[in-house]
């Protein structure tokens, strides 16, 4: 019986509210800081394209990551990135890259993932910090809000039935194979457990991280951030977490283009999501 | 139409639009970040954040060190060397002559030289200095207390901030000379020091001989080196850019604790 697959047949298509005004507001308000973060926070990485791991960024060891340009004699610039001691030609996307103009510069992140999309330090910064506020303070909105409404317990905490279907959900995402009718109204068990270590986990983290690059809050509890072996170590964590969020972004993404991308999309804009009845088949 | 090529139609629409949103976007952004409303609106954050920060911890101390810590040279930033014909003259004597003006809104306007200074309550300490590019290196600095030269000058109830005058010129032909400014709160702060010595020497003229202001819960451009006047002031607003400091004349924060 492929149970988690097709669900119970439901003999008419109908559209329910799937998702709640105000995790739709701050779903969207999260998208937005999100992306002008990790935008602002790569223009503000390139003011010094290297990462560390420790107290400081001279310990006498190299950086564990690195970009950089080298210049020939004839002129000829090549972008080169370091990782824990292999060297790779990045030129064209790191180290170098063409500038909106088309002349290659040397930068760490090409202008068109960045915010500003020119070298501009502090203006990247006042742009990072106006939306680490919005992004926090929406975050703790939403903490409140899922626990409160029972969101978190009703929607996001996998079920003792959703762990012992845990392998069958891994061979459905395997096979691009989603759930229909009324099992489509449930989120399934990967997707709880990519929500959660998001929402609890790689999001609380990353906020940290920033907080403890900030030589004030460094202050608050002297050596707090030892936690983790120092600001340079929280640089990397932050800027690590920023491309695993990424990631589940990408993944995100996907899925909703392959799992009846509209309705999804729909769902999380007005709320309306049609399940389909049998014969339905898309 | 079969349902097949609709939905290929609306992928390619969702995905095109998205492609366009975010070109739209980007150049928005770039658009966004030249106009004046629309910076200093994203610069209230920045208000939030000095609030915050004279709400939690405005005595906290900054994280302190052991010699096992210590970067194996402490980079130069910045000015490595003033090109002014006066700053070379003081530094051709070993900054014999090197006299630190105190004065504005005190009682007692005053003149230090590093002798006098040297005389004065000092601190030793080990702190990790935190650049706004990203790095960080760890010195032990030696200095003068600047709450001592504040009470040898007395400064008066209108006092407000403490202006920071430097040697170093931002320009080539001279003009533009550094500056900054920090609050009573961090100019009274225990680790608020005018150095004189990084890690055990007399401080490199590299790394702002002969006076740097270290003001430890901030970032690294508010810790003005080759300091030459300090004046305290009720407001920085008519001074320069108006933004109290160098940097934050060119759209960089003031406050720097973030």
């Amino acid at each position: 019986m492929d149970h988690a697959v097709t669900g119970a047949p439901v003999a008419r298509t109908y559209a329910y509210a799937r998702h709640s005004w105000p995790v739709r507001v701050m779903h969207w308000i999260n998208v937005v800081a999100l992306t002008i973060l990790f935008m602002s926070g790569l223009q503000i990485f390139n003011a010094h394209p290297a990462l560390y791991w420790g107290k400081s960024s001279y310990t006498g060891r190299p950086p564990i990551l690195e970009m950089g340009a080298m210049e020939a004699a004839d002129g000829k610039m090549t972008g080169v990135t370091r990782v824990a001691g292999h060297t790779f030609d990045t030129t064209g996307v790191l180290g170098v890259s063409r500038d909106r103009q088309g002349e290659l510069s040397a930068r760490g992140f090409p202008w068109w993932i960045t915010i500003p999309d020119n070298r501009w330090l502090s203006m990247a910064r006042t742009w990072h910090f106006f939306f680490a506020w919005v992004f926090v303070l929406n975050g703790l909105a939403y903490l409140l809000y899922t626990v409160v409404s029972r969101h978190l317990r009703r929607d996001l905490w996998p079920t003792p039935n959703d762990w012992r279907l845990i392998g069958q959900s891994i061979r459905d995402h395997i096979r691009f194979k989603h759930p229909t009718g009324e099992e489509a109204k449930r989120y399934n068990v990967l997707q709880k457990i990519a929500y959660l270590v998001v929402i609890f986990i790689l999001l609380p983290l990353i906020v940290l991280m920033g907080l403890g690059m900030s030589p004030w809050l460094d202050g608050i509890i002297p050596g707090w951030i030892d936690i983790v072996g120092g600001r340079q170590s929280a640089r990397t964590i932050h800027f690590i977490i920023a491309w695993l969020l990424v990631g589940f972004v990408a993944i995100h993404v996907f899925e909703v283009l392959i799992s009846g991308a509209w309705n999804h999309i729909r769902s999380m804009i007005t709320g309306r999501y049609v399940v389909r009845g049998e014969g339905h088949h898309e | 139409m079969s349902k097949r090529n609709a939905a290929n139609d609306r992928r390619r629409f969702i995905t095109r639009a998205l492609g366009a949103a975010g070109a739209v976007v980007l150049a928005g952004c770039d658009r966004l970040s030249n106009t004046e409303w629309f910076t200093r609106t994203l610069g209230k954050a920045d208000a939030l954040s000095y609030a915050a920060a004279h709400t939690i911890g405005r005595k906290a101390m900054a994280q302190e060190f052991s010699s096992s810590d210590l970067s194996p040279t402490f980079r130069s930033n910045g000015t490595a060397e003033p090109d002014s014909p006066e700053y070379r003259a003081l530094a051709q004597r070993a900054f014999a002559d090197y006299r630190l003006v105190v004065d504005g809104l005190v009682e007692k306007p005053a003149q230090f030289s590093l002798a006098d200074l040297r005389l004065l309550p000092s601190r030793t300490q080990i702190t990790r200095h935190d650049c706004v590019e990203g790095w960080s290196a760890i010195g032990k600095w030696q200095g003068t207390r600047l709450s001592s030269v504040l009470g040898a000058v007395k400064p008066t109830a209108a006092a407000r901030y403490v202006v920071f005058h430097c040697a170093d010129p931002m320009e080539s032909d001279g003009r533009d000379l550094y500056y900054e400014s920090v609050d009573l709160n961090d100019a009274y702060h225990e680790q608020t020091i005018l150095a004189y010595a990084l890690n055990d020497a007399p401080l490199p003229i590299a790394n702002g001989a002969p006076i740097r202001l270290r003001v430890e819960r901030q970032l690294g451009y508010k810790h003005a080196k080759y300091v030459m006047r300090i004046e305290l002031v009720d407001s920085f607003a008519g001074f320069r850019g108006g933004r109290g400091g160098y940097w934050e004349d060119q759209g960089y924060q003031w406050y720097a604790g973030i």
